[in-house]
């Protein structure tokens, strides 16, 4: 999953990247407005963590402008938690809304009922023939046994099966895997699918040579 | 209490100013009525007494000579004798059968009755004492006494007119009151009646108007229940007049708007100090909660308390600016006014500020010839790295700050100038708000709280004196502290020039 942070602050926005790393998120950051509404227009992120007051062009700005091409996810963090501004926020297309000082936890909590709703998917358990996927507790566990799986790892099984039953395009996994910082190896996806088929069984990823990879969850070869 | 209440006791006093008005005024009507009934009914009897005497009756002629006496005699009659008695005897009867409803009554002079009609009443009083003679009694003189004059009698439940006659004898008429005082009766009753009619119209109208006066006092008492229950929006209806209410209204009602406009100040500047603590709180909470997720190297503990001591820095400057304006509005701290060393000052500020100025290069210009000023040399060079600071952080690349001192007859002056883009004219008239930045990243990024032109005003209208603003799009800004000797010069309010 790639998140995006517009956030003007330096210390909380260093901070919210290396949380959101450490957790198997890509993140990239931004300091201001216009570079916000820059990078989430350039990629297609699966959520984007937005401050209210940014300079250049504040977050309602930046979203109603981003609402205009994209529908990402998009979490509001504001030190001002009038009504007003909560619901100026929400009308502009916000998807949700935490006011500062928040928790991580809370915050990661929200991040990922977000990306998950995005998904179309309401559980937060995804069943793929014998593996769970915990999206809550970013665990993995194959009849039930848990698995571990690198953060990088757990990831790439993540999106596929959130997605599951649709082709994942091998450059759709880069752009959702790794930030704008990591240079992307041509064969480091294979790896992680190999490791990860080792971990949960050979046929868990099918490979559609050329195109990329699926889940098959049981609705037959999806389309191209 | 009702009893308390001032429509009560406003209608008890109206209630009985109506009771005595009307008390009086019936009083006054009864006795001019009883008045006028016994003058009417002397009237009458006086009347009745001269029919008394009216021809054929013969009054004080000489009694006709014996010879000229017939049965038929009808003439002119001696006083005393028999006949005489006779006559008025005879007049009595003859008036008994005409005249109905009055009685006559004829006393000899010894006092008993002579003749009376038959409807005299049985309580009629004795003979009245003759009067006492004239002042020189004629010895042996028998003669006619002098007709006296009418006088009116009352007993009982009758009334009637006496008079001696100059025989000796007295005649009374009278009768009976008893359709007058009934008279009077009904007339007291009607009396009665209708003031108690007009008593309950004047206090029902009482009340209505008590009620209609108290209306804008009940809606004043609600509104300000209203308000005193925390919404201060609503207003007293007013109604524009001169009356007297409402120009209590317009008086409560401009209260409240200080009291809102103050209010709301208050209570803008409580919400804008706590959300300016809400940032670094922010980054406090999500590095420790960072950190503490996982064991940590050294140095990224290292670094995780460098984001926190920035973010401890930042607050400790917000809540020392706001314990300064907190001071500064609350009056504590007098000035420690003195004469002092104004250019001394300044140059201290200037190299204070050097630093600063090298690291946004930006280049310091001074004119500081030897000038005094009066005030608190501590406070004042607060407000001189204020302006100094801002100078420097609003100004372009390779700018220049320009400090000078003036004086004038009676007041110093400081002026800081800047090179960079101006004030834009949208924050002109806010940038002495408390909290108030034109620019947010640029504040941000030197730790600035939104705050140091508020403490610089209230510093410089604590000491008497005004800052004005002179400002040029694309030329720079100019600050100019003008501090009075007078120590109890008025305070001026800041200027903005566009």
């Amino acid at each position: 999953m790639r998140i995006l942070v517009v956030e003007d602050e330096p210390d909380l926005l260093s901070g919210l990247l290396q949380a959101l790393r450490e957790d198997g998120y890509a993140a990239d950051g931004a300091a201001d407005g216009e570079e916000g509404l820059f990078k989430a227009e350039a990629f297609d992120y699966d959520a984007i963590i937005l401050d209210y007051m940014l300079p250049k062009m504040d977050g309602v700005h930046l979203l109603a402008g981003l609402r205009r091409t994209k529908r990402t996810p998009v979490l509001m963090l504001t030190a001002r938690d009038a009504v007003k501004d909560r619901v100026c926020a929400l009308d502009t297309g916000a998807d949700d809304y935490l006011v500062k000082p928040f928790d991580l936890e809370e915050l990661f909590a929200r991040l990922r009922a977000l990306i998950r709703r995005s998904a179309q998917q309401s559980q937060a358990r995804l069943e793929v023939k014998d593996v769970v996927v915990d999206i809550a507790s970013r665990t993995v566990q194959r009849a039930g046994e848990t698995v571990a799986l690198t953060a990088r790892e757990y990831a790439l099984v993540e999106y596929l099966a959130m997605h599951s039953g649709k082709l994942v395009t091998r450059s759709t996994l880069y752009e959702h895997l790794f930030d704008e910082n990591e240079s992307t190896l041509s064969n480091l996806l294979d790896v992680h699918v190999s490791n990860i088929r080792r971990k949960l069984g050979h046929d868990f990823i099918t490979t559609r040579r050329g195109h990329g990879y699926f889940i098959d969850n049981g609705s037959g070869e999806p389309p191209l | 209490m009702i009893v308390e209440s001032l429509r009560f006791r406003l209608q008890l006093w109206h209630g009985a100013l109506l009771v005595l008005v009307l008390v009086g005024f019936a009083f006054t009507a009864y006795r001019a009525a009883s008045a006028d009934q016994t003058r009417r009914i002397s009237e009458e009897l006086d009347a009745r007494m001269e029919d008394f005497f009216r021809p054929p009756f013969p009054v004080g002629e000489p009694p006709p000579p014996p010879e000229a006496r017939g049965p038929a005699f009808a003439g002119p009659m001696p006083f005393g004798g028999r006949a005489w008695m006779d006559r008025l005897r005879t007049r009595v009867e003859e008036l008994s059968s005409q005249t109905a409803g009055y009685y006559y009554v004829v006393y000899q002079e010894d006092g008993t009755i002579l003749a009376k009609t038959q409807n005299t009443p049985a309580e009629l009083p004795s003979r009245m004492a003759a009067p006492s003679p004239p002042t020189r009694p004629s010895r042996g003189f028998r003669g006619p006494r002098p007709p006296g004059q009418p006088i009116t009698r009352a007993y009982a439940r009758y009334r009637d007119v006496y008079r001696d006659l100059p025989g000796g004898e007295a005649v009374a008429v009278g009768r009976s009151i008893d359709a007058d005082e009934a008279a009077l009766r009904r007339l007291m009753l009607s009396f009665a009646f209708a003031g108690a009619g007009l008593l309950l119209f004047g206090l029902a109208g009482g009340w209505w108007l008590t009620s209609r006066a108290m209306r804008p006092i009940d809606v004043i008492s609600e509104t300000a229940t209203k308000i005193a229950a925390g919404d201060l929006s609503q207003r007293i209806p007013s109604a524009n007049s001169a009356s007297e209410l409402d120009q209590l209204v317009q008086v409560l009602n401009s209260t409240f708007d200080r009291l809102q406009s103050s209010f709301d100040r208050q209570s803008r500047f409580t919400s804008d100090a706590s959300h300016e603590l809400r940032t670094p709180i922010s980054v406090m909470l999500s590095q420790i909660q960072l950190t503490l997720s996982r064991e940590r190297t050294p140095s990224e503990y290292r670094d995780a308390l460098h984001a926190c001591q920035r973010a401890v820095q930042r607050m400790r400057r917000l809540t020392e600016s706001l314990l300064v304006l907190a001071r500064m509005d609350a009056g504590e701290e007098p000035l420690q006014r003195q004469r002092f060393d104004l250019t001394e000052l300044v140059r201290d500020c200037v190299e204070l500020s050097r630093p600063m100025a090298w690291e946004n290069d930006v280049e310091f210009l001074c004119d500081l010839p030897h000038v005094e000023a009066v005030g608190d040399e501590d406070r004042l060079a607060q407000v001189i790295l204020n302006l100094a600071s801002n100078a420097i952080h609003f100004n372009t690349r390779g700018g220049k700050v320009r400090i000078s001192v003036t004086r004038s007859d009676n007041s110093a002056q400081i002026k800081v100038s800047d090179t960079g883009p101006g004030i834009a004219g949208q924050d002109l008239p806010h940038i002495f708000e408390r909290f108030y930045r034109a620019d947010k990243s640029r504040s941000k990024s030197h730790g600035s709280s939104g705050l140091g032109l508020s403490i610089c005003q209230s510093i410089v209208a604590a000491h008497g004196g005004s800052i004005d603003v002179h400002t040029v799009a694309g030329e720079g800004t100019t600050f100019v502290v003008t501090l009075p000797d007078a120590p109890d010069a008025p305070s001026l309010k800041p200027v903005c020039v566009a």
